[in-house]
């Protein structure tokens, strides 16, 4: 019983993670419908630059400072320059770009840093953890991980609610037409929304860095777990994207947990599950 | 003389222009009449060529299929999938399965496996169909980990690290003896004419398949769901039935050329059989490059490719950036691909799907009742 309140313990916790990845995406496709299948490689371009800067001596917490803004300004140049050419009704062009995007940074990658297994130090906090009584622990880095992820979504929804620029967001995100009537360049809220998208991979990709090992083959897995979540979800709102990454991180803590080797899978069948059962996803919007 | 001068001149002289809906072009006659001698050419090819040549159009081949196939499911009834890839695993596995474990003929077990990719597809595209346009794309890639991680559990096929064909079952293929003797070669040369046959006969059964149902009308109707669901619905056309029954039948011939390059490589392993980039990823490149939504792009891309590669896959991770830049730039500044440039500007298809009016002649107005 303790044994199976831990797995659920450590689900919720790595669904904290998976929720980072899933936000960017979320907000990607709520605000233009477009896919990026290069989300998952651009968190790990994202932790390997915060390795990187490290690795010329920048503490770890000034790189992520550093990484930041710096995933904002490649988001921003990204949908202006190739995206923003790619927009309309056929949704093959957006999709074959980041698909050619996903495959230049997976090897241009490899080829800086090779294929090699890396981390992200992060000292004494690394496998530290706050013990819950009856023998359940808790690590810290998850539980700052799973914070992380609430405070992300505190922070992107207090400016789509709470600023004129965020108003702009949600009537561009309703009906871009009207949305342009009202004198709303649709094009430079497009380059804004990729901009926050990335940086929410920055921090996406510090926590992948600080939680476990990462090289450069591993962003389509998280491409997919980060999908997953936002389907389960539901395309209503971000605390949905949070409690499917929620439901993707239980499920596979529960089938490691019945065999480790399961643990990928289970998290897919919980997916296909919530597909067949509710379409629209937990936590649907009204139109989409 | 465009259709629609020669209907106001006939209009204007009191003439009624005679109409006729048609397909065919010079071009496509031509080409028609010249695609046989080159069929003959390739069928009696093992009789001239060497082994390595052979080896080589087999690979030819098969991206070809699987390119046509891409092709029929984006270019024709917008079912963009990036994960074709479960279809080819599924294949080879089941051919593994056939001919390892139910020590079927390799020939016999190709067709079975495409008969268990097309049975398997009908559950995949329940669950997928209920996902639109590019959240339809991802969803195809998650159906196809699932069953990467699926028959990687399964211990009696290798398990995650995979197994070999033992060497007798390749040996035992049907036809092996009568080519050996036809040829005089040894075992492994007839065995690799026989591969390349086979590709040849997927290759053409494949393009013959996705050509007549293009002109059939449920070419028109996947044509009508590309350009819009709802409108399609509307006139008619049973939108789920359509599209369920292209990706069946996409899964079918995916799952035998699958079997087929399997069956050549004669090792497995969930990783191989289930690649996104070999069987995905090559694959869209090349209807990209060559022309999305004709019959000529994938066979022009699949020729570019196959340079690129020979040419160029020595420089490893800086060939897939060169593929991935291609792609993009090619998105950006000439979607139509290669083939969308010529057609654009000399007007001509070679296999023509779409219906045109011409005009036969004109008539003398009817004066009498």
């Amino acid at each position: 019983m303790l044994g199976w309140i831990d797995t659920l313990l450590q689900g919720i916790l790595l669904g904290g993670l998976y929720s980072l990845y899933a936000t960017g995406l979320s907000v990607i496709f709520g605000i233009m419908r477009l896919v990026n299948l290069a989300h998952g490689d651009l968190i790990v371009l994202a932790a390997f630059l915060i390795l990187a800067a490290t690795s010329v001596g920048v503490p770890l917490v000034a790189a992520l400072a550093v990484v930041v803004p710096l995933m904002f300004a490649l988001g921003y140049v990204l949908q202006s320059v190739l995206l923003n050419r790619a927009l309309g009704r056929n949704i093959l062009p957006p999709l074959l770009i980041t698909f050619g995007l996903s495959i230049i940074i997976q090897n241009g990658l490899l080829e800086t840093f090779s294929a090699d297994t890396r981390f992200l130090n992060v000292g004494p906090l690394q496998g530290a953890s706050l013990p819950l009584g009856g023998g359940i622990a808790v690590g810290v880095m998850p539980l700052i991980c799973l914070a992380a992820a609430i405070a992300v979504i505190l922070v992107l929804n207090g400016v789509f609610y709470r600023t004129a620029v965020g108003r702009a967001f949600r009537a561009t995100s309703d009906d871009v037409e009207i949305a342009q009537l009202m004198g709303i360049n649709n094009r430079s809220i497009y380059a804004l929304t990729m901009g926050i998208a990335l940086a929410v991979c920055a921090v996406a990709g510090f926590f992948l860095g600080a939680r476990a090992n990462f090289d450069p083959s591993i962003g389509p897995a998280r491409l997919l777990y980060a999908f997953e979540a936002v389907i389960i979800g539901g395309l209503g709102s971000l605390w949905g994207t949070l409690a499917g990454g929620v439901v993707v991180g239980v499920a596979q803590t529960v089938g490691a947990h019945i065999d480790p080797e399961w643990q990928i899978l289970s998290g897919h069948v919980a997916f296909l599950i919530v597909l067949v059962i509710r379409p629209r996803g937990l936590f649907p919007r009204a139109v989409d | 003389m465009v259709t629609s001068e020669v209907i106001v001149q006939a209009k204007s002289s009191g003439q009624r222009p005679r109409f006729a809906v048609t397909r065919a072009t010079r071009a496509s006659t031509v080409a028609l009449v010249l695609a046989i001698p080159a069929i003959v050419a390739l069928i009696v090819l093992p009789a001239f060529a060497g082994r390595v040549l052979l080896q080589e159009l087999f690979y030819v081949f098969t991206m070809l299929v699987l390119a046509q196939l891409w092709n029929l499911l984006a270019g024709s009834a917008g079912l963009i999938s990036v994960g074709q890839q479960a279809f080819v695993g599924l294949g080879a596995y089941a051919l593994f399965a056939f001919t390892v474990i139910g020590g079927l003929d390799p020939v016999l077990a190709i067709a079975l496996s495409g008969a268990v990719a097309g049975l398997l597809a009908i559950p995949a595209a329940l669950i997928v169909f209920r996902l639109r346009g590019a959240y339809f794309a991802i969803g195809t890639w998650v159906v196809a980990e699932v069953c990467r991680l699926v028959l990687a559990q399964v211990k009696q096929l290798g398990g995650g690290t995979g197994t070999s064909l033992p060497p007798y079952i390749a040996s035992s293929m049907v036809g092996l003896d009568y080519v050996r003797d036809l040829f005089g070669v040894r075992g492994p040369v007839a065995r690799d004419i026989m591969s390349y046959w086979l590709a040849l006969m997927l290759a053409l059964g494949t393009f013959l398949m996705v050509y007549r149902l293009l002109r059939s009308r449920y070419g028109l109707a996947l044509s009508a769901i590309g350009d819009s669901e709802a409108a399609a619905e509307s006139t008619g056309v049973d939108v789920f039935r359509t599209k369920l029954l292209i990706y069946v039948l996409t899964a079918v011939a995916t799952g035998m050329v699958g079997a087929l390059i399997f069956l050549q490589k004669a090792r497995i392993s969930p990783d191989a059989a289930f690649s996104l980039v070999d069987f995905t990823a090559y694959v869209i490149f090349i209807v990209v490059i060559g022309g999305i939504g004709t019959m000529e792009g994938p066979i022009i891309g699949v020729a570019i490719f196959y340079l690129l590669q020979y040419y160029l896959a020595a420089l490893g991770s800086w060939y897939l950036i060169l593929l991935g830049a291609l792609a993009i730039l090619l998105m950006l500044f000439a979607p139509t691909g290669v083939w969308g440039l010529i057609s654009h500007s000399s007007g001509i298809s070679l296999f023509p799907v779409r219906r045109r009016l011409i005009v036969l002649g004109t008539d003398e107005k009817e004066t009498k009742r």
